[in-house]
């Protein structure tokens, strides 16, 4: 093993290019997976930071470092960074760019220059969205919903916000409709669909979800910048709009979108989880099909964000119904994680820690989504702390620790390291006990009634507000060791064999780092490899 | 029928998943004007009136008619005859510019009557037909855009085909096959999506 992962793979561009031009101008899926990956952790912590400030004005009522506006600036940008820039792309874009093809046993994706283009796209888009943040005027003030008519009449930057979001859109897309064709198209003519590993299928169900869900952004986006900059008015009431129409066409495409984000992070669980339990996946069939499931019925359930918006009747029972009927493929999976495990030889290391910790705070976050799909409960909890809870127990809890578990599975691939295993085991501990207090006590809040976005509350939250806090404080210290436990294995790192865990998938049978080419020679998916 | 090589098969995949999202595009729009169409009938019905059926249908015909020529421009270049092709291709962006002027005419137009939002004369009247105006050049706008891109779509093409006359013509078919046969593709989505257009914007009064 050791001659083989003394080369640098990828790593070394081919013709001798260097530097960062050798990275942007590359139509190599794994070059640009990890453009991919740096960008959004760039902007996993710009966000992490806003989130982090805006936890420290609530530790107490009143005024205490930030202006209310700042404030509301502040959860805009911290909503609108996290979702279109770090939670929509983290996974497809990086991790799936990365390791789709090679898990299909191709060389790369369909079409390497649209690919390239894509990450262009992404990168204008984040442009425009730090443009909305610092260019003259204020920083959007909207929420990252920009739920209109506030939308239209604030001041602030809205507009370029808006063109970001909008922009970042085509990004995703480009990527969608490139995933469809490779799977299509450059799957090991000897894999059968029903061999695919399982996270490819995640990927590619998020690929339609990707193509057919985001027009209808773009399109929506589109009318809101016309109506800023032409007084088009299609959502002025005054002009004989309806504003609601925004909210179903703005959640037409916001809700698939949620599929987005955590169908590929069950995609990485459904391959970490067998990894180190010695087993093969259980219910392999059973797995797909509920991962179809979840993105078709992803697009039927929309209206549950407008509950309280006005409905008919009718309308609302039937989304909420719809809303229940999604949870039945999310708890299938569920239980096929843990029976996997069941009688495995299971190795508890890092990756494994943090995919337990997506099953227990998935399953909090999930099981909470029912409260907010039912229709009675959720005139209660409706845009209260509880929401925020719900969502964040899903998207951090569920889709950030899935990063976090496929980032330390397929570190030694990606880099041709290894990471110390110590600390990232100490940076779980950290995090889980932080994310539980920051996020937990929100639920409590929000079910006595502490509506989000608030920039002030009454005395009598002050010790759960603070309790919040403290645990944002934990959170944060576990990112950062993460972080630094990673960049200290990618310059430090004991080489890495071809498949340290043990791992099936084609992906583990090329070096680490990879070949330009992916593989020497393509492999046979009908052969198994015994594992050892 | 022989097995199609994998490139050309990915390419043209690719394409109509592209069309697909096209088709969503402007599915969102036609969704907003179904929703205000069924609020505001009769506002929709008296606006209409103000378009010129006569315009439209010129424009509808030249586009149709592109749409002829595009579809003879592949069908040439899958014969090989890459000069019928070029002259084809040639053909289908004329008419897509005239389309293009004929617009332009018209939407100047609805600004000399001030039938545009945000002038008072339009603002004087009743929000359904503020509404008409809005859809109408969000709309056709949007499609405006898009025959815009085909246009230069097209000459990207000719481009591409034309290389195809100075080489090896069955090296260069399998490279830019694809090509020739995607932008025909794009052209009829975008005529598919006038002749929706127009009916809706037209023919109502």
């Amino acid at each position: 093993m050791s001659a083989e992962s003394a080369t640098r793979g990828y790593l070394d561009a081919p013709g001798g290019a260097r530097g960062l031009r050798s990275w942007i101008f590359s139509t190599d899926h794994k070059r640009i997976g990890v453009l991919y990956l740096w960008s959004t952790m760039f902007f996993f912590g710009a966000g992490t930071i806003f989130g982090f400030l805006m936890r420290l004005e609530l530790i107490a009522p009143g005024r205490t470092i930030m202006k209310a506006q700042t404030y509301n600036a502040m959860f805009t940008l911290h909503g609108v960074i996290m979702i279109f820039l770090v939670v929509i792309p983290a996974i497809p874009a990086s991790l799936g760019n990365f390791f789709l093809p090679l898990q299909l046993g191709a060389r790369d994706v369909a079409f390497p220059r649209v690919n390239r283009l894509s990450w262009w796209i992404y990168a204008t888009g984040a442009l425009l969205a730090f443009f909305a943040m610092f260019a003259g005027g204020h920083p959007p003030d909207t929420g990252w919903t920009f739920y209109v008519p506030y939308s239209v009449r604030t001041d602030t930057n809205v507009t370029l916000a808006v063109l970001a979001a909008l922009v970042l859109g085509f990004s995703s897309i480009l990527t969608g409709l490139n995933f469809i064709t490779t799977v299509h198209v450059l799957r090991s003519p000897k894999m059968k669909w029903m061999k695919m590993p399982l996270f490819s299928w995640s990927i590619y169900a998020t690929a339609w979800v990707q193509v057919l869900a985001t027009p209808i952004i773009a399109v929506t986006l589109l009318l809101i910048v016309l109506e800023r900059v032409a007084n088009l008015g299609l959502f002025d009431p005054v002009r004989g709009g309806d504003p609601l129409l925004y909210q179903h066409l703005f959640w037409i495409y916001s809700h698939p979108a949620v599929y987005i984000m955590i169908i590929p992070a069950m995609g990485i669980i459904s391959e970490v989880i067998p990894a180190f339990s010695g087993k093969k996946v259980y219910g392999y069939n059973a797995i797909v099909v509920s991962t179809l499931a979840i993105a078709f019925a992803g697009y039927l359930v929309w209206g549950h964000h407008m509950f309280t918006s006005g409905m008919s009747d009718t309308a609302r029972w039937v989304f909420s119904f719809l809303t229940f009927i999604v949870a039945v493929p999310s708890g299938v999976k569920v239980f096929n994680w843990v029976a996997t495990l069941y009688k495995g030889a299971i190795d508890i290391s890092a990756p494994l820690l943090y995919a337990l910790g997506f099953i227990f705070l998935f399953s909090i976050g999930g099981l909470t989504g029912l409260v907010n799909g039912a229709l009675a409960t959720n005139i209660q909890v409706h845009d209260t702390y509880f929401v925020v809870a719900h969502f964040h127990y899903v998207m951090f809890g569920g889709t950030g620790f899935a990063i976090f578990a496929g980032l330390l599975y397929w570190f030694p691939k990606m880099t041709g390291k290894m990471y110390r295993p110590f600390p990232a085991i100490i940076a779980f501990i950290l995090m889980f006990a932080g994310f539980n207090i920051l996020y937990f006590p929100m639920f409590i809040l929000g079910w006595m009634g502490m509506p989000r976005r608030y920039y002030d509350y009454p005395k009598g939250f002050t010790s759960l507000q603070e309790l919040s806090t403290v645990g944002s404080w934990f959170l944060v210290a576990g990112i950062i060791l993460l972080a630094v436990t990673l960049i200290r294995g990618l310059r430090h790192g004991t080489p890495a064999s071809a498949n340290p865990w043990n791992a099936r998938g084609l992906e583990w049978r090329t070096s680490s780092p990879p070949p330009t080419e992916n593989f020497d020679e393509l492999p046979d998916p009908t052969i198994e490899e015994p594992v050892r | 029928m022989t097995e199609t090589p994998r490139i050309p098969r990915a390419s043209r995949m690719g394409m109509w998943l592209f069309l697909f999202t096209e088709i969503l595009l402007f599915g969102g729009l036609f969704l907003v004007y179904a929703v205000y169409r069924r609020a505001n009938p009769e506002a929709f019905h008296i606006a209409s009136g103000e378009l010129s059926l006569r315009f439209g249908a010129i424009n509808t015909v030249i586009l149709l008619t592109s749409s002829l020529t595009m579809a003879l421009a592949v069908s040439a270049f899958e014969r090989g005859l890459v000069g019928r092709c070029l002259r084809f291709l040639a053909g289908t962006a004329g008419l897509g510019l005239i389309f293009l002027g004929n617009k332009a005419v018209e939407w100047s137009a609805k600004f000399a009557h001030g039938l545009y939002p945000g002038n008072p004369i339009l603002e004087a009247r009743p929000a359904g037909e503020k509404l008409f105006f809005s859809l109408y050049f969000a709309m056709t706008g949007l499609h405006g855009v898009h025959v815009l891109v085909g246009v230069v779509v097209l000459a990207v093409t000719a481009v591409l085909a034309g290389r195809s006359a100075r080489a090896d013509a069955a090296r260069v078919h399998e490279k830019y096959g694809g090509v020739v046969e995607n932008s025909g593709l794009y052209w009829h989505l975008v005529d598919t999506i006038w002749i929706f257009l127009f009916p809706l914007f037209y023919l109502i009064s």
